[in-house]
């Protein structure tokens, strides 16, 4: 099975270039056979890379240590669904499930598009033959898994425990979904670009792609930032680190086109901002791929320095010089049906919100290449950090907030005094409570207090708008209110999901401007029996006492773990364990360097964060005790917009129904008119 | 003034704003990155150099790690495989500082040639593929794998 794994990866990058010669020579010359070829062709390359794909598996689970790859990142005694995340944990395995997604989702492409958008689809088929051929043929000429060692060792050097977490088997496959479905989109618009059918036949049939991108790269990125949190032991989730940026940056724009789509089907505007906001989320999904394996930029993230590197860098260059000179021969075909009309309006709100996210993305990208920017100008590599991205972003990201809440309250086109009257009413109502509450609690820190503000505002909006619409529902068919919510719900999937979205989003900035009242004690000291008195972000006062160090020994681990017992406000607390493990091989040899349990105590209120930094002499524990007030919300609000994602995306399963009162669902048809 | 000139207007408040704001944040909080052997020569032509705190990227030296047991100061000699730099770093050292990890540290260096680390970032080791071979050399296992061989 290896053997054949390895003889369908060469296979494929053949099968790939076929697709993609045929595909395009059949669009340029109008031959169904040769599309039809070129559609097979995609179909047969995603079965090889399949098969490839099994074969990596099977050395993996069979412990072929003859395989480098097999032999670097997996030991027999590693449990099975380890093994199986073993596939991607490592350079050359991560590309090759790379390739493997990017096939399935060409294929799902093909296949929905067999009778549709047949104009298109050659050129579709053809750059995603493309794409796949760049893939494999990094895979079969700079860095494949199947690479052989010149000898067989007995072991292999097993898995960092640190990715022994059930969230770390899972967050680099959300991301590489998410990065990977931004190709399907990038492959309409070159298709939409090279044909010039720039209506909006495109736009419909990459939104669901868009939206697909968009849900894996924000469960992907929150359970990267939960991962941190849980095992890294420093107390936070987001440290601006250039790998961590990268899976930003396609995030931040494909956010932004999921806005700012709705204006071109609504309005005919933004045309060929759309085009460059796709295309600018595969460029940017490929640069963090660059990012993450040239090692051009130190971080702490990234894989080995490889020649892999400039594998990537080449098609970067390429994609974008191809990109830039389709969209500028084509601005002709790309010009605007409509203007805008007023700075009051839904538009313009969108438009800001478009701006307010591609700025965050262009400064986190010039904070990231700094390092090279400054060293090609100045000659010195000069690198910014947290301060930067805290300068440029909480403004911007405040602005966006306040644009959440703006937004859907707004009229399009023009919006009347009346129209602003009653629709602001409520959310400033609460937004100007919410602030004074606040302040009257004795909350000082500005920016702070300018996001709850905000927040309450958006959440004026958000609970606004849903009982708006189920109150319309009730008085029309008579439904009972909890019933009416689901309906409206269910009926306006993009609208009320958008909305589900927002509330996490507000939870989450909810949860960034608690940070600024995080309580650190990073240096704790304490012998059995002592106690540690402090007082938390809300006022109360703990306690913390050491009830003994305890040594043991599990599966494949030795641990020393510490307990604490604790009071709040004099009365019994929760009880804190922390540990530091130090994982051993299947012969007890230890592996890799001791690792921290942390202990985490959650509220709705904060966190306590406990972590064992190790421990003195025989029994004296020396801890850091971290108060993370309001972290849990950053899960919450993850999920949340995961929710309100996967109600968007939802294929809709009734009929049409005249839509009441004020609510419009807008399809693309209309756009056009 | 039309709606679109307008928005205009608008859009270059909030770029000229976020502008300024990448700019000085660039001036007060930008730091230089080096390798310990940039570090050696910028030093050497600018003593001034050492009170400016500065970014080294380095890797680990194997076996130099000396942590205390109350885990909160480590030392070790990083290398960019030229000049050795010896570190001090006091605080948590994260779970992935191991030998051979590629570290970034922040700090200065002191009048003895330390560096003094105020920050210790350290590679994430699931990505750090050293070539197996050399690790693997000092394994019981490749010992048992090669004594097979030649019997």
């Amino acid at each position: 099975m290896i053997l054949v794994g390895e003889l369908a990866l060469w296979v494929a990058l053949l099968m790939a270039a076929w697709c993609a010669t045929v595909s395009f020579a059949g669009g340029k010359l109008a031959r169904a056979d040769l599309v039809a070829s070129g559609e097979r062709a995609a179909y047969a390359t995603g079965a090889l890379v399949l098969t490839a794909s099994i074969g990596l598996w099977t050395a993996i689970l069979t412990h072929d240590f003859s395989l480098k790859y097999v032999a670097s990142f997996t030991s027999s005694n590693l449990p099975t669904v380890y093994l199986i995340a073993a596939f991607w944990g490592g350079q050359a395995g991560s590309l090759l499930f790379w390739t493997l997604i990017l096939s399935a989702f060409t294929a799902v492409a093909v296949f929905t598009n067999r009778d549709r958008n047949r104009v298109l689809m050659p050129y579709v088929t053809g750059t995603l033959g493309v794409l796949l051929l760049f893939f494999l043929a990094t895979l079969c000429f700079a860095s494949s898994p199947y690479e052989r060692l010149d000898w067989i060792p007995a072991e292999g050097r097993g898995m960092n425990p640190q990715l022994q977490n059930p969230g770390m088997a899972i967050h680099p496959p959300n991301l590489y979904f998410g990065f990977v479905a931004t190709h399907i989109p990038f492959a309409f618009v070159i298709a939409a670009l090279i044909t010039r059918r720039l209506d909006s036949e495109w736009l419909a049939a990459v939104r669901r792609w868009a939206l697909l991108s968009w849900l894996f790269l924000t469960v992907g990125i929150v359970l990267g930032m939960w991962w941190a949190y849980v095992e890294l032991g420093w107390g936070g989730y987001w440290a601006w680190d250039p790998v961590e940026n990268s899976s930003l940056l396609p995030w931040l724009t494909q956010t932004a086109f999921l806005h700012s789509v709705m204006i071109q089907e609504k309005r005919g505007m933004l045309r060929k901002w759309n085009v460059t906001l796709v295309a600018a989320t595969f460029l940017l999904a490929i640069l963090g791929t660059f990012i993450t394996r040239s090692g051009v930029i130190a971080s702490v993230h990234s894989f080995a320095t490889s020649d892999i590197g400039r594998w990537f860098l080449v098609f970067l260059v390429a994609a974008t010089a191809i990109t830039a000179w389709l969209v500028t021969t084509r601005l002709r075909d790309l010009g605007a049906k409509a203007h805008l009309e007023s700075m009051v309006s839904r538009e313009a709100a969108f438009l800001y919100n478009n701006v307010a996210l591609v700025g965050i993305a262009f400064s986190v990208l010039w904070g990231t290449l700094f390092p090279i920017l400054s060293e090609a100008v100045k000659g010195e590599k000069i690198t910014v950090g947290q301060p930067f991205f805290n300068a440029v972003n909480i403004p911007l990201g405040l602005f966006l907030l306040a644009l959440t809440g703006i937004g859907p309250l707004i009229a399009w086109r023009r919006a009347s005094i009346a129209n602003l009257k009653r629709q602001f009413a409520v959310p400033v109502a609460s937004g100007v409570a919410a602030g004074g509450l606040l302040l009257a609690l004795g909350m000082r820190d500005g920016y702070a207090l300018v996001a709850y503000v905000l927040a309450a505002f958006v959440t004026g909006t958000i609970v606004q708008e849903f009982t708006r619409g189920a109150r319309a529902r009730r008085s029309m068919y008579g439904e009972r209110l909890p019933s009416a919510l689901v309906r409206l719900v269910a009926r306006n999937r993009r609208r009320y999901g958008g909305y589900i979205v927002h509330a996490g989003i507000v939870m989450m900035f909810g949860a960034f401007a608690g940070n600024a009242f995080r309580g650190v004690h990073g240096d704790v000291r304490l012998g059995p029996g002592e106690a540690f008195a402090t007082t938390d972000p809300y006022g109360r006062a703990w306690t913390f006492t050491n009830q003994g160090i305890s040594e043991f020994e599990a599966l494949n681990r030795r641990v020393a773990g510490v307990t604490l017992a604790t009071t709040i406000d004099g009365a019994a607390g929760p009880i804190l364990s922390s540990e530091k493990r130090q994982h051993v091989d299947s012969r007890g040899n230890p592996t890799f360097e001791p690792s921290t349990e942390v202990g985490i105590h959650t509220t709705a209120k904060q966190d306590v964060y406990v972590v064992l930094a190790g421990i003195i002499g025989d029994n004296v524990a020396s801890l850091s005790i971290t108060f993370n007030p309001l972290v849990v919300w950053v899960w919450i609000g993850g999920a949340l917009m995961a929710l309100g994602g996967l109600i968007v995306m939802w294929p809709p399963t009734e009929a049409r129904r005249a839509q009441s009162g004020y609510i419009a669902v807008l399809r693309p048809e209309h756009a056009a008119s | 003034m039309t709606a679109r000139t307008k928005f205009l207007v608008g859009f270059l408040l909030v770029a000229d704003t976020a502008g300024y704001l990448m700019a000085s944040s660039i001036r007060d909080t930008g730091m230089y990155y080096f390798t310990p052997t940039e570090l050696a020569a910028k030093v050497s032509t600018d003593p001034g150099f050492r009170d400016v705190g500065v970014k080294v990227g380095a890797r680990v030296v194997p076996g130099s790690i000396v942590r205390d047991a109350a885990g909160r100061e480590v030392k070790f000699v990083a290398t960019d495989g030229a000049r050795m730099l010896p570190v001090v770093y006091r605080g948590i050292a994260p779970d992935t500082f191991t030998d051979s990890a590629d570290v970034i540290v922040e700090g200065r260096l002191d009048a003895a040639g330390t560096f003094q680390a105020t920050v210790l970032l350290a590679k994430c080791a699931s990505r750090f593929e050293a070539a197996p071979d050399d690790k693997y050399r000092d394994t019981p296992g490749y010992k048992a794998a090669t004594a097979k061989r030649t019997t």
